[in-house]
């Protein structure tokens, strides 16, 4: 019988993808619909004098103008994670309004909403919205914003923290090994701002049907029903069963299509104050103004070392930026998704983490892929190379002495970390073997001493991260601060043909779901996977959900399916043993059907679950239907880790990087696609390059977005980025039912500080030991000159 | 301003505004909603087209610049069920995800490859550079061309 876990098997998605017939939100056309464009602050911090809708308002066209100062004006959307200050002071959480009213706190905020027949007439009649401001000083790094006069974001508070926060040891404890440590390593750089640029802008369409009193909101989300939570109960205050939320195809998410946005609560409203569905899709600029960004991080860092190079401490100062409101997740990442990671896959022995979390007169910042972990990675990994330069140790040598010991989570205990987690299952040193193999390590040092010889820079870079996935429990992140659980729904319904629909609260934009979850619940239940359909991004369909974003769709929602899928089993084996007249306790479960052990006396699943629909013949107390939903909530995080190591050649004359290879050995536990799973880490792994050679969202001292467009934004472009050699290791995960850890964020995760690793590698012998990412010709050359 | 053209094989007459891209009047005016927008200004290629046989970014082209001309979108380049032998390599190689910009990279790939049928790994990815993917790292990509390259060959 064909089997489907660990396959590579090819996508269903793509037929409709790859013919143009994908259903992405601006795809869909309703009867009637109307279309929406904002008027939005050109400046970053302004008070909002006056504004003039009547011309725009006469416009051809034009079906209604909004500003604050209509009733949609006095909602705001809402923050989901609460992290107190040190002192127990409550988070600061200012009411991030759906359109500004008097004060304006970042370039792009909306002031203004114009709905029109088409979208060209909407957009001529915005430009006649005037809108008078008095423009104010602004601050966009995190460390100015803390610092005595600097312009405040809120009036309402003293300063701009939103909070401050830390994990860990002592501090005096730690400072006290650090005084006496035999070595220590510093480091202070920013882990800088970046737009996380799914290549689908984000979408919205309302529709309100004044009939049925009911709304239908399509959007471009990773997250169907948190959205309809956040928009229903806690920014409009209309019944949740009276919206429905559709999100069918998306283009890439990231992180950024996780949050409740303004607009999709402001078009909510506005479809029923028109009576018409309205639509607004972002456009490139609006997208690089208005979607969260991710990072930005100002870090000081010091790592101490005993004489044999083991790390005795660590000690990390950080200001975080938090924007100018609190988006969704905004708290959690530079916190309990960083913090926790602080351990990294060394025993240090002492940690702490202290964070401050301003606010700025930007966008707000939140997560994007891998959110908090390739800031922890990146500093560990970064730190930890620049020791073993330091020490005149070999990297991979440093990081073998000082990794945690391989342990399985099963027959040996998980690793208790000094940041409250801990790590379900490793192998650390198998990653960074087979990574060491997989590149030729030591010819390529040979290779190096030669080409140094000659002039020629090139360099190697590894990386050894571990992350914090598969995000739940729902108890753990409570205590954190967390405003929802963070289980996920799995429902399957056995139709009368045994046929299966999965219903997943977990929602696929690239991800391969509809695939991937047919291929397991297939084997589970030894049917075909043509047989299974797989559910999602619909709330009126799928029960629950909360949604897709920190690898959690295979490990959490896949379990939950799976205890659906259980169910099921255990049900159809009580009609079974009903119709084969045996006891349950005699029959076995194999390739689709229900035998008597020793006998060939057997009834198939399709028979099992034609009998459950059409109960004749049927046991006693039994009820009918085959049909099961599941919430689960894991006991645990999952724990992938991984090896990546670059290559690079820098150009002496001009300073530019070429990545010539990039290595990456990723443990992410069980396997269900391999080549969904590669295809994760290849796209994850550009990002991070990404990170650190081109991307950088840029304000300037005005608080104006310098980088606004694809034309200042430098996103990796194919002819940056060489192939990527994967290999991998399994550890599975202990804790959950396929083993599984997830794939998704590894690559952005593990692969940004292996090339600048690489980088500072290739030219060490000139003296540089950092250079800012990203690491652009510019600040190569510089760091050249400087040492020379 | 009237304007027509024939789009995937099809004669169509429109009668529209000067200023509408080429890239909103197959989405808007001929529904065919698989040439995406991703940017309005160039930059990511999700709109790539092809017209009068050459690969061409739909969304910074006004309608009324391409009259009488000949256009291809992704809708024109299966033949009924039957895939083109690049959408099968796509498939075949996982050259997508989230599958925005892969109409886009399905017409570039077709450009690519007409001009040049037989490219290195490198010519291929000079060949992609004015379109962006941000989910498959490129890597699949240039897999996905290289087997459609031997496909069309064989």
């Amino acid at each position: 019988m064909e089997t489907f876990i660990g396959k590579p098997i090819k996508r269903r998605e793509d037929a409709r993808f790859l013919k143009g017939a994908g259903k992405y939100t601006d795809d869909i056309k309703l009867m009637g619909m109307t279309h929406s464009a904002f008027v939005r602050s050109p400046y970053a911090h302004a008070k909002i004098l006056s504004i003039d809708t009547a011309a725009a308002e006469k416009a051809e066209g034009v079906v209604a103008v909004y500003t604050g100062s209509d009733a949609c004006g006095t909602f705001g959307v809402p923050c989901g994670w609460q992290v107190d200050f040190k002192n127990g002071e409550t988070m600061r959480e200012p009411l991030h309004p759906l359109l500004a009213k008097d004060k304006i706190l970042h370039v792009g905020e909306a002031v203004a909403i114009v709905i029109a027949e088409t979208l060209e007439l909407a957009r001529d009649a915005a430009e006649l919205v005037q809108v008078s401001y008095e423009a104010l000083p602004a601050v966009t790094c995190p460390k100015k914003a803390m610092e005595a006069g600097a312009p405040k974001v809120h009036d309402q508070w003293e300063d701009n923290a939103a909070f401050d926060w830390c994990i860990g040891n002592d501090r005096t404890e730690v400072e006290a090994a650090l005084e006496s440590a035999h070595h220590v390593t510093e480091m202070t750089y920013k882990n800088h701002r970046l737009a996380p640029n799914a290549i689908e802008p984000r979408s919205y369409i309302s529709d309100y049907d004044v009939n049925a009193d009911k709304w239908t909101l399509y959007t471009s989300t990773q997250n169907p029903h948190l959205i309809r939570l956040l928009l229903c109960a806690f920014v409009l205050g209309i019944p949740e069963h009276k919206v429905r939320v559709l999100s069918y195809d998306v283009g890439g998410g990231f992180g950024s299509k996780i949050y409740h946005y303004t607009e999709e609560a402001l078009l909510t409203w506005v479809s029923k104050e028109i009576g018409r569905p309205v639509k607004w899709t972002s456009d490139r600029t609006e997208a690089f103004l208005t979607d969260a960004h991710g990072r930005d991080h100002i870090v000081h860092s010091k790592m101490g070392f005993d004489e044999d190079g083991k790390i005795v401490a660590h000690l990390t100062d950080e200001y975080c930026a938090m924007g100018a409101y609190l988006s969704t997740f905004a708290p959690a990442v530079p916190t309990y998704l960083h913090g926790t990671l602080f351990q990294g896959v060394y025993t240090t022995p002492l940690i702490h983490l202290n964070v401050v979390a301003p606010f700025t007169h930007t966008v707000a910042v939140d997560a994007y892929r891998g959110a908090g972990r390739p800031e922890a990675t990146y500093l560990l990994e970064r730190i930890i190379s620049k020791a073993a330069k330091e020490m005149d140790i070999d990297p991979a040598e440093l990081r073998y002495k000082n990794f945690i010991p391989p342990f399985n989570g099963t027959s040996e205990p998980g690793f208790q970390t000094q940041v409250a987690l801990q790590y379900d299952s490793g192998n650390y040193h198998g990653v960074l073997k087979r990574g060491l193999e997989m590149l030729g390590y030591e010819d390529f040092r040979k290779e190096q001493a030669e080409a140094r010889k000659n002039g020629k820079l090139i360099g190697v870079g590894i990386s050894t991260y571990i992350e914090g996935c598969g995000i739940a429990p729902s108890a753990v992140v409570g205590s954190l601060g967390a405003r929802a659980g963070l289980y996920e729904v799995g429902h399957v319904r056995v139709q009368p043909t045994g046929k299966v629909s999965v219903f997943t609260g977990a929602h696929s934009h690239g991800q391969g779901h509809e695939t991937v979850f047919a291929q397991f619940v297939a084997d589970k239940l030894g049917i075909h996977m043509d047989d299974v359909d797989i559910v999602h991004g619909d709330t009126d369909q799928v029960a629950f959900g909360m949604g897709t974003y920190g690898s959690r769709s295979l490990a959490v929602g896949g379990s939950a399916i799976i205890k659906s899928v259980e169910k099921v089993l255990e049900k159809g084996a009580k009609i079974a043993a009903h119709k084969l007249e045996a006891a349950e306790s005699d029959l076995e479960y194999a390739e689709g059907k229900w035998t008597v052990k020793g006998t060939d006396k057997s009834i198939s699943f399709g028979d099992v679950s034609l009998t459950a629909y059409v109960p004749h013949d049927y046991p006693e107390g039994v009820e009918p239907g085959l049909d099961f939903s599941s919430f689960y909530d894991p006991t645990n995080f999952t724990y992938p880790f991984g090896t990546h190591i670059a290559v690079v050649e820098v150009d002496p004359d001009t300073g530019k990087v070429d990545l010539q290879r990039f290595v990456a050995c990723d443990d992410v536990g069980n396997v269900m696609n391999p080549m969904i799973v590669d295809g994760q880490i290849h796209g994850g792994v550009v990002q991070g390059v990404g990170q650190a050679l081109l991307e950088e969202v840029i304000y300037d001292g005005e608080g104006q977005m310098v980088t606004g467009s694809y034309m200042d934004y430098a996103m990796p472009r194919a002819d940056d980025v060489p192939n990527i050699e994967t290999d991998r290791t399994t550890t599975p995960c202990p804790h959950n039912p396929l083993g599984v850890k997830g794939a998704g964020e590894a690559g952005a995760i593990g692969s940004t500080p292996a090339v600048v690793n690489a980088v500072v590698d290739a030219l060490s012998h000139l003296g540089v030991t950092d250079i800012q990412m990203p690491v652009t010709p510019k600040r190569v050359w510089k760091a050249m000159q400087t040492q020379a | 301003m009237q304007i027509s053209m024939t789009i995937n094989g099809k004669e169509y007459s429109h009668d529209i505004e000067p200023r509408i891209s080429l890239a909103q009047y197959l989405r808007e005016n001929l529904n065919l909603t698989g040439t995406h927008i991703g940017c309005d200004t160039s930059g990511c290629g999700a709109c790539t087209v092809t017209v009068d046989g050459a690969a061409a970014k739909a969304c910074t082209l006004l309608a009324v610049q391409v009259d009488g001309s000949e256009i291809t979108t992704i809708e024109g380049m299966a033949n009924g069920n039957e895939m083109h032998p690049i959408q099968e390599a796509f498939k075949e190689n996982h050259g997508l995800q989230c599958g925005f910009c892969t109409p886009g990279m399905v017409m570039t790939a077709a450009d690519i490859l007409k001009n040049n049928p037989n490219p290195t790994d490198e010519e291929i990815r000079h060949g992609l550079e004015g379109n962006f993917c941000r989910c498959t790292g490129y890597h699949n990509i240039v897999k996905s061309i290289q087997h459609a390259a031997e496909k069309i060959n064989a």
